[in-house]
């Protein structure tokens, strides 16, 4: 993308003025999207991003400016601005030695986006709406959208770590609209790896399509979810986000540093259920939070974060892993060239466990059966979260029955983490997820097997 | 040559280039903005960073096509709108679409534009902020810092399109913001404030760094309630989160697509007599004030529900064709990556006349709820089915109480706007699309032990 030798001269203007580190992230991006709503395709999109973003840091403090001007006046021009930003003293020369440096290798794109007709992604849109369509009377409303991308990035520093990556995602999600004596509800589905078209040939896309067609439709005979405090069955594969959101951002590094987490010192400390063993993957191939090299450089990691329910280590990013004088986990990672990076997840799992799945229902006397969550938040400091049940059922004498109106859960992580006292051997990894945290979005995966908590409040409106 | 007039230039360009039979819009946008966080009175980082870009909508047929580049390179643009152009045989005709068309309804010419923000020193952001930190921690002793931050943006834009819109624009604000925790033993809550302004000398920095003392320590020693139904008075703030989803339920495209719990019901009382919501961009006011929509309409006035009736509801041009219905000049865009979509631009609940205090005085057993969490994930705009997560402070015989926290309000959104008993007098013009006031909403379903 840019000439080492520009890269060189980049980062030495950049510590000119005596910063301890600069770094150049650039990006190349090219992206298309397809919408399908009411029947028709209503547009097809295509996208470039391109630019670099440049940041310095010195003592504490870091700049960062960024510029859609590849050349290196353009790159120049940033760098002076960045070092201008982190420092206003200072002076000397060094210069820069670049080692190329490999990304951990998760896997290997058979088609690439740009080489499938466009006509092809949106004939996948046209299948999706007429399963949805087919799948029962009921069914008034379906939207579906496609979306590919092909990310390039770069990253070199002042360390010498020159490293490159290319990430290739592709996406398709749908919502579906049932309409029934109570009103209207709705079913959603979604897939995301991170491999090119040939995600196609094994994820089903009218199978996605009848499935979120059948979530709306159960939902028309749905009772109003229990308010109080019950015991919560997960299915596999749909609940990864209670720890992405219970624990997950509680273990990184930067909101742990400034005493924003609730597991600030816990190192080391049981701090979960001994069930639980939790991990973040960036390696794991062609699940949706798969990278390469994070964007700061660093190969993706296999990082244990708690080892039966006992804290192991927290994610880290260059400036937090600096502090404390130890590596970086590859969790350093940003949205685009003009963010600055900062910890975040990849693919966060719980490992399997020894319990049969039909087993945790059976011995559930009575309590709620949640067969998909939606979205959530959390708040670090006090370990408290909540999300969005969007498909749920009664547990009654140890059996699924009615379905249930959303609803939120709410619980606070580290007394979910305890209160978690069944989980199965049935592992799957969940929908392709966005996670946003101050402002920026990336792309990460969640997993785990059928699980109990003893105890979750449900935010319904029955009695 | 300004850079409005260098980036109208630019849309004009694209659009002379239309072929016969052909629609094109070209909309150009440049942004600045600066970003300093300070914590613990040095900075942590400091973001100068400007960007810009180009998205061409084509229609040809009934067929649209999109596509977008961050950059105003030539070569760049000329590949826009021939990727827009290769991407229009995909679309399925649609005899309604098209571009927006000149309504002669005037702009309200606003102040958008600040002088002296534009010459505002760094020096003087960076002390701000750092001020900022000092005034928050001074405030109270149980009180850190997570971050102290400035944020300033200044956005210039114009489009141009085939069916005769030629409109430009520049606007720029900024604001300070703090996050703060506050212990009390193993306990930490936290909290935030902030300030806006159209340049910081508006900022109210003091009052920023009490509120974000507060809202961290009012939450100390909380405990979960038990569950109950009770009468809920919301705070502005929340209100305001609330009306964000209400409004997806007034949205034309919405509607016309079926998926509106109020499609039906035009003309009919969907909310209580005390309800009356106003969507009026051109009130200065309002944080989120604007000449244009995102078609380059003028902004407008609209009243959504008058006095409980629904009186109508939001539409861009795409919407309203299809509803036989003029645009509102509701036309919503995310910057130069995206097409126009439908979206209220500044809403307001019509204020009543008593404070706060009163409200709450009237209350026998209740919640004040000051925050709520999860209202993305926990509403279904379509079903109305909502549960938040929630705190605030509990309610009993007009007195405030004991603070509370991890529990759910509950309700649907049919009977909540049904269930107003009184709005506050109390209008708080937020940095939101919403502004704030009070609302007391006398039955919803409170869950926690």
């Amino acid at each position: 993308m840019i000439d080492t030798d520009v890269l060189t001269r980049v980062l030495g203007t950049a510590v000119k003025s005596g910063a301890d580190f600069a770094e150049v992230f650039a990006e190349d991006k090219r992206s298309t999207s397809a919408g399908l709503d009411d029947g028709r395709i209503e547009q097809v999109t295509s996208g470039r991003d391109r630019g670099a973003g440049i940041r310095v840091v010195k003592g504490d403090t870091t700049g960062f400016a960024h510029t859609a001007d590849l050349s290196e006046a353009g790159l120049l021009t940033a760098a002076a601005s960045a070092a201008a930003a982190a420092s206003q003293g200072g002076g000397g020369v060094r210069t820069v030695a670049l080692t190329r440096r490999d990304g951990t290798k998760v896997n290997t794109v058979a088609r690439y986006p740009d080489e499938v007709p466009k006509a092809t992604k949106v004939e996948l849109l046209r299948r999706i709406d007429e399963a949805a369509r087919s799948a029962g009377a009921s069914i008034v409303q379906v939207s579906a959208g496609y979306g590919d991308s092909r990310r390039r990035i770069l990253v070199a520093n002042t360390d010498g770590v020159l490293a490159e990556d290319e990430q290739v995602r592709s996406l398709v999600r749908m919502s579906v609209v049932a309409n029934g004596d109570a009103g209207m509800q709705t079913g959603f589905q979604s897939a995301g790896q991170t491999i090119g078209f040939e995600m196609f040939d094994s994820v089903d896309v009218e199978d996605l399509a009848r499935d979120a067609a059948r979530m709306a439709i159960s939902k028309l005979s749905a009772r109003p979810a229990p308010s109080g405090a019950v015991p919560v069955v997960i299915q596999r594969g749909s609940g990864g986000v209670l720890f992405h959101e219970a624990c997950g951002h509680g273990l990184e590094a930067d909101l742990v540093a400034k005493g924003a987490s609730v597991y600030r010192g816990k190192a080391g400390e049981l701090v979960a259920s001994p069930l639980v063993t939790l991990v973040d993957d960036g390696t794991m191939s062609t699940e949706w939070g798969a990278i390469g090299i994070d964007d700061e450089g660093h190969p993706s990691q296999y990082n244990v974060l708690i080892q039966d329910g006992v804290l192991t280590d927290y994610m880290w990013d260059y400036l937090r892993a600096r502090k404390e004088g130890r590596p970086q986990s590859g969790n350093g990672r940003r949205q685009s060239y003009m963010h600055l990076p900062m910890v975040r997840m990849t693919n966060t799992y719980v490992l399997n466990g020894t319990d049969e799945p039909d087993e945790i229902v059976r011995n559930t006397e009575s309590g709620v059966y949640v067969a998909k969550l939606g979205g959530g938040s959390v708040n670090t400091a006090t370990g408290d979260f909540v999300f969005g049940m969007v498909e749920a059922y009664l547990i009654e004498n140890g059996e699924i029955t009615d379905p249930l109106r959303e609803g939120n859960l709410i619980g606070n992580g580290p007394q979910v983490l305890r209160d978690i006292d069944m989980l199965g051997n049935d592992f799957a990894m969940g929908n392709p997820g966005t996670c946003g945290k101050d402002g920026q979005g990336v792309p990460v995966g969640d997993g785990q097997p059928t699980l109990r908590v003893k105890s979750m409040t449900i935010g319904g409106t029955a009695a | 040559m300004s850079f409005e007039s260098a980036l109208q230039h630019i849309a004009d360009a694209v659009i002379a280039q239309a072929e016969p039979g052909e629609q094109l819009e070209a909309y150009v946008s440049r942004d600045s903005e600066t970003d300093v966080r300070v914590y613990e009175g040095e900075i942590e980082h400091f973001v100068s960073a400007q960007s810009e870009g180009i998205g061409i909508r084509v229609i040809r047929d009934g067929r649209t096509g999109f596509a977008y580049a961050g950059t105003l390179d030539e070569r760049a643009i000329a590949e826009v709108l021939a990727e827009a152009r290769d991407n229009v045989v995909f679309g399925t005709p649609d005899e309604w679409a098209g571009l927006a068309l000149p309504d002669g309804v005037p702009v309200v010419q606003q102040d958008l534009w600040n002088e002296v923000l534009a010459g505002y020193s760094t020096d003087r952001k960076i002390e701000l902020t750092k001020e900022l930190e000092r005034l928050t921690l001074a405030s109270d002793s149980r009180v850190r810092i997570d971050d102290a931050n400035y944020s300033d943006v200044a956005a210039e834009n114009a489009v141009a399109t085939t069916t005769g819109i030629r409109r430009s624009g520049r606007e720029n604000g900024c604001y300070v913001s703090v996050s703060t925790l506050a212990d009390d033993g193993d306990e930490t809550q936290t909290g935030f404030g902030f300030s806006v302004g159209r340049s910081p000398d508006e900022f109210d920095l003091a009052k920023a760094a009490k509120e974000a003392a507060e809202r961290a320590t009012r939450l100390l020693g909380a405990t979960k309630p038990s569950s109950r139904r009770l009468t809920v008075v919301l705070d502005p703030f929340v209100t305001a989160q609330f009306l964000g989803i209400i409004s997806s339920t007034l949205n034309g495209e919405a509607v016309i697509k079926g998926r509106s719990l109020f499609k039906d019901r035009m003309g009919e009382i969907v909310a209580s007599p005390l309800f009356t919501l106003v969507d009026d961009p051109t009130n200065p006011l309002a944080y989120t004030a604007t000449e244009l929509d995102g078609e380059g309409l003028a902004a407008r006035r609209n009243v959504l529900v008058d006095g409980g009736v629904l009186q109508s509801f939001v539409h861009n041009s795409y919407s309203a064709r299809r509803a036989n219905t003029g645009s509102t000049g509701n036309a919503v865009r995310g910057g130069f990556k995206g097409t126009p979509g439908v979206g209220c631009l500044a809403l307001q609940v019509q204020p009543g006349t008593r404070s706060q205090a009163e409200l709450v005085a009237d209350v026998t057993d209740g919640v004040l709820v000051q925050q709520v969490s999860g209202l993305h994930s926990g509403v279904n705009p379509i079903s109305g089915d909502f549960s938040t997560g929630a705190s605030g402070l509990l309610i009993s015989n007009g007195q405030i109480g004991a603070p509370v926290r991890e529990f759910t309000i509950a309700s649907t959104l049919q009977r909540m706007l049904l269930d107003l008993v009184e709005v506050g007098g109390d209008i708080d013009w937020l940095p939101m699309r919403a502004a704030g006031v009070s609302l007391v909403i006398s039955d919803m379903t409170m869950s926690g032990a």
